[in-house]
């Protein structure tokens, strides 16, 4: 069996190069190869949004991406959306607003919302509703999600 | 009479952001599954395709002879029984003799790599002879040819039956102006956290076993790995990590973690057992599905005479906390009413399906439907206004129930008046057009068991542990488990507002049985109420010691002295003090470190007969909630726009995490009232994903208007009582009785989906009753 060609992608801005068969998924790529664990593992299936990460800037499900899929194209986690120094905008807003409890879906949260106001600065209600239906949380009830989304794109105005 | 006013705090009762939030909204939080340690192992578990059968041989030959497979595991390695109630320990970390599920553990493997495991799993041959399944829990009430396990009540599945009589219910009834009955039947609901159980386990060659596990309860697991590993307890170290939800779910000690650990111990090598999708679900340990009989009687002004109930429970393969579960079931469904007469059977029978548990408002949250739906009922037929009926029902404080549960404080009759004034109720009930309406529920909840499940040895419900070195920073140590309710915040808060000192110098201490001093843990809506006293205990002791310091510095005595942010001054003289740090360094200096130790135990209350103790607890939450429904007649569908909840938390310590709890309770009320259930055919469970078991979207998540009108709780941590649990309760009948406002249906059966609002509104059609002119 010769072994496949290495994969190259970006990485939270970074080139890398990693062995990568065929069939690896890529949730499990970032997680157990490449240690970034921030992105979490909820169900496997596509139906909670713990694993999104963004994919050429769009938000994107890890564990039903097959990791060769990403060859040559930028990956962004929840490693790369937090800033050296702090937190993001869209980070500060959850902390603040009471917006994670047990945090298991948060950062596919940050994730979504993050990228929902890059494309659209001042999202009303409905449309935050609308980005955030691909993630579960069962703690919140959603209501201080929606509140620290539209915190956060308030802050930014 | 002059009261002094309650009060006030510099930092509880505020909104104070979670102290991990920078952590979670990083990823940076650090969960079981994101733990690795050298040479780990996969372990994988066998599950059982059938649902009861006898396992009369199992080969696991092949499975050892397959290259990189470490150890194979079959029940007869460490068979002992455990179970979280002492009482009841039917559970064995894998099956003996028999499967009782699917899903049961027939056997397990610990591989270099997921792969090889798995294919391990299919080398496994088990020889079993399928035995006759048991999915309708009336089916076992009585003789069965096979009981599910031999602990059944005279050779039927009944695992536990309650029966209780306070006063004549009986003459009740014969007085009463008005008897309703409601016959609820509800599906099984699970809790659906985020993140799947994860263990990991490595027995080390100095004979210690360390076990990192996703659980609510690490004291429980610290037990029953030391039961039926046979390891004492001193050998054995539980860590629990960040945990990605609980709800009930992971308060038991499950086979799985148990299993991790005998891998461990048979390899060497650490293991870790990471559940997918589907175990979670098979695993379970939801809200037992239950048909209930609810009869109530009342005088001709709407005086509650009795209650007549029978509740039947389908357990699944396990007791869990069923014991409990079956009190519950009765006891739960008197408060927030004064109740002279009182009747109750209660049946938990086991089925060959995924075993019942606690979940979030264990045990009173079914009952406490059907209740509210015949009270309303009641209302309708007495011509009293719902709210009216309540109040006049409104245990007051300070008083006892018919089954001597001890009611101190109650802010019942505050939420009623705040949760009809605010949802406008007297120009909505019955005055909104066809197809919407407004409903009232309550709720009632203990905050936290006053009863230990272990008597012996005999300890306190909660001890915290403090160390203050000389940087200034306080280490609290303590075992109650943080998992996302926001406890370790409070925690610090507490320390932090008794000793006068910012937040950041608070550093809560990870759960670690080798360092925690016990709590015992985050079930039963205890830890506010239960760590929160302890909390305060210890910071007080420290407090003491640094006014003392202080004093000493200050040459004046101990009792001139107050502590303010960050200093301790003469009162009445703020130029006069010495910072937090200089108290400190004073008080060091003979003795190093300053340590101290805090804890909370409950005092006897309730009865002295048989049960007296299920359901007591050292205060209790209320709670008055109204919805809101919009129906659409031609689909049956209905949204549910907004729910005014009114609930007594007594003081509410952090307003960010007690709305957290009501918003998110709210989610999972709402998910059981209008959706979600556990669907079966016969014992197999056909819906175990997220896709086909769907929990609310953020689209159907009402507005929510929070009332918090506690008074503070005598003998809570500053007043405070639970928030964790009770907010669920009062949500679904609210929205039950709302729906009958709107079409004028009563929905006695959960989940109400769209299908059942439509057939009750041709019902009603046919019967020519018109609601409403609808």
């Amino acid at each position: 069996m010769s072994s496949p060609e290495p994969l190259r992608f970006r990485l939270n801005g970074h080139p890398v190069e990693v062995a990568c068969e065929s069939s690896r998924i890529l949730l499990d790529l970032v997680r157990e190869d490449l240690g970034l664990t921030g992105t979490k593992r909820g169900c496997d299936l596509g139906t909670c949004g713990c694993c999104t990460f963004l994919l050429d800037g769009r938000p994107t499900l890890s564990c039903l991406t097959l990791a060769r899929l990403v060859a040559g194209r930028d990956v962004t986690t929840i490693e790369g959306i937090t800033p050296p120094d702090g937190l993001s905008p869209v980070q500060r807003a959850f902390v603040e607003r009471g917006a994670t409890q047990c945090g298991f879906c948060t950062p596919g949260f940050v994730v979504t919302a993050t990228a929902l106001l890059r494309d659209s600065p001042h999202p009303g209600r409905e449309e935050i509703e609308r980005a955030i239906s691909g993630n579960l949380c069962r703690c919140t009830g959603y209501r201080k999600i929606v509140e620290a989304i539209q915190a956060a794109a308030e802050e930014a105005r | 009479m002059a009261t002094t006013p309650p009060p006030t705090y510099r930092l509880l009762g505020g909104r104070i952001p979670y102290i991990e939030g920078p952590l979670k909204v990083t990823g940076r939080a650090e969960y079981t599954d994101d733990i690795r340690r050298p040479g780990m192992l996969v372990g994988r578990l066998l599950r059982s395709p059938w649902p009861h059968a006898r396992l009369r041989s199992i080969d696991v030959s092949a499975a050892r002879a397959l290259p990189g497979v470490h150890a194979v595991l079959t029940g007869d390695r460490y068979p002992t029984p455990f179970g979280v109630l002492p009482i009841t320990h039917d559970e064995t970390a894998i099956a003996v003799g028999k499967a009782r599920y699917i899903g049961d553990i027939i056997a397990a493997v610990a591989a270099t790599d997921e792969r090889t495991a798995e294919r391990a799993l299919s080398l496994i041959r088990v020889d079993a002879e399928p035995l006759p399944e048991y999915s309708d829990p009336r089916t076992g009430t009585s003789k069965v040819p096979e009981p599910i396990h031999s602990r059944g009540l005279l050779g039927s599945n009944i695992q536990k039956e309650v029966v209780q009589h306070f006063g004549n219910v009986d003459a009740a009834f014969a007085r009463a102006a008005y008897t309703v009955r409601v016959r609820g039947n509800f599906a099984g609901v699970t809790h659906a956290f985020t993140e799947p159980m994860a263990t990991i386990a490595e027995a080390t060659p100095d004979g210690r076993l360390t076990v990192w596990s996703a659980t609510q309860v690490p004291h429980y697991l610290h037990r029953a790995l030391s039961e039926v590993l046979g390891i004492p307890m001193h050998r054995i170290r539980v860590i629990k990590p960040e945990v990605g939800g609980g709800f009930g779910g992971k308060s038991d000690p499950l086979p799985h973690e148990i299993v991790c650990a005998a891998l461990s111990l048979e390899t060497g090598r650490p293991v870790k057992i990471l559940f997918d999708r589907e175990d979670v679900f098979y695993t379970n340990h939801g809200r037992h599905p239950t048909q209930n009989d609810v009869r109530i009687a009342a005088d001709a002004s709407g005086q509650i005479l009795g209650y007549d109930i029978d509740a039947l429970i389908d357990g699944g393969a396990w007791s869990s906390f069923g014991t409990v579960t079956t009190y519950y079931n009765g006891v739960l469904a008197m408060g927030p009413y004064r109740v002279p007469n009182f009747r109750y059977r209660g049946r938990r029978v086991y089925t060959t399906k995924p075993p019942s548990g606690a979940m979030r408002a264990h045990g009173g949250t079914n009952i406490r439907y059907s209740v509210e739906v015949a009270l309303d009922t009641v209302a309708e037929a007495a011509h009293i206004d719902p709210f009216d009926l309540r109040s006049r029902n409104a245990l007051p404080p300070n008083s006892k129930t018919v089954n001597e549960f001890r009611i101190t404080s109650t802010s019942f009759l505050k939420c009623l008046a705040a949760a009809r004034e605010k949802s406008g109720w007297d120009a909505k009930f019955r005055k909104l057009p066809y197809g919407r309406g407004v409903g009232l529920g309550c709720g009632f909840y203990i905050s936290g068991s006053n009863s230990p499940i272990h008597f012996t040895p005999k300890f306190p419900q909660s001890t915290v542990h403090l160390k203050v070195d000389m940087d200034g920073g306080v280490a609290v140590h303590s075992m109650q488990a943080d998992i996302g309710q926001g406890s370790n915040t409070l925690l610090a808060a507490i320390v932090a507002e008794v000793l006068g000192v910012d937040l950041d110098r608070v550093h809560v201490q990870r759960v670690d049985s080798d360092v925690s001093p016990i709590d015992i843990g985050s079930y039963s809506s205890r830890v506010t109420f239960m760590m929160g006293n302890a909390a305060r205990a210890a910071a007080e002791q420290l407090r003491a010691e640094l006014v003392r310091a202080a004093a000493a510095l200050l040459d004046r005595s101990p009792e001139a002295l107050e502590v303010v942010h960050e200093r301790i001054q003469e009162r009445g003289h703020p130029e006069v003090g010495v910072t937090f740090l200089a108290a400190l360094h004073r008080a060091m200096e003979t003795g190093g470190a300053l340590t101290a130790s805090g804890s909370f135990d409950t005092s006897p209350v309730g009865g002295t007969f048989k049960g007296a103790r299920a359901g007591t607890a050292p205060a209790y939450s209320f709670a008055a909630y109204v919805a809101e429904v919009e129906v659409d007649d031609e689909t049956g569908e209905y949204r549910v726009p907004k729910i005014w909840a009114a609930f007594d938390c007594g003081r509410a310590l952090n307003r960010l995490a007690v709305e957290g709890q009501i918003e998110g309770s709210i989610h999972m009320g709402l998910g059981q009232v209008m959706g979600e259930s556990m669907n079966y055919r016969g014992a197999r469970l056909f819906n175990p994903s997220l896709l086909e078991y769907k929990i609310p979207m953020p689209q159907q998540m009402p507005d929510v208007e929070i009332l918090l009108v506690g008074d503070d709780d005598p003998e809570g941590p500053f007043g405070a009582k639970e928030a964790g649990e009770g907010p669920l309760i009062a949500t679904l009948p609210a929205v039950g009785n709302a729906l009958y406002d709107a079409v004028g249906v009563r929905f006695t059966d959960l989940p109400i989906t769209p299908d059942k609002v439509l057939r009750g509104v041709d019902q009603r059609r046919k019967e020519g009753r018109t609601w409403k002119g609808g």
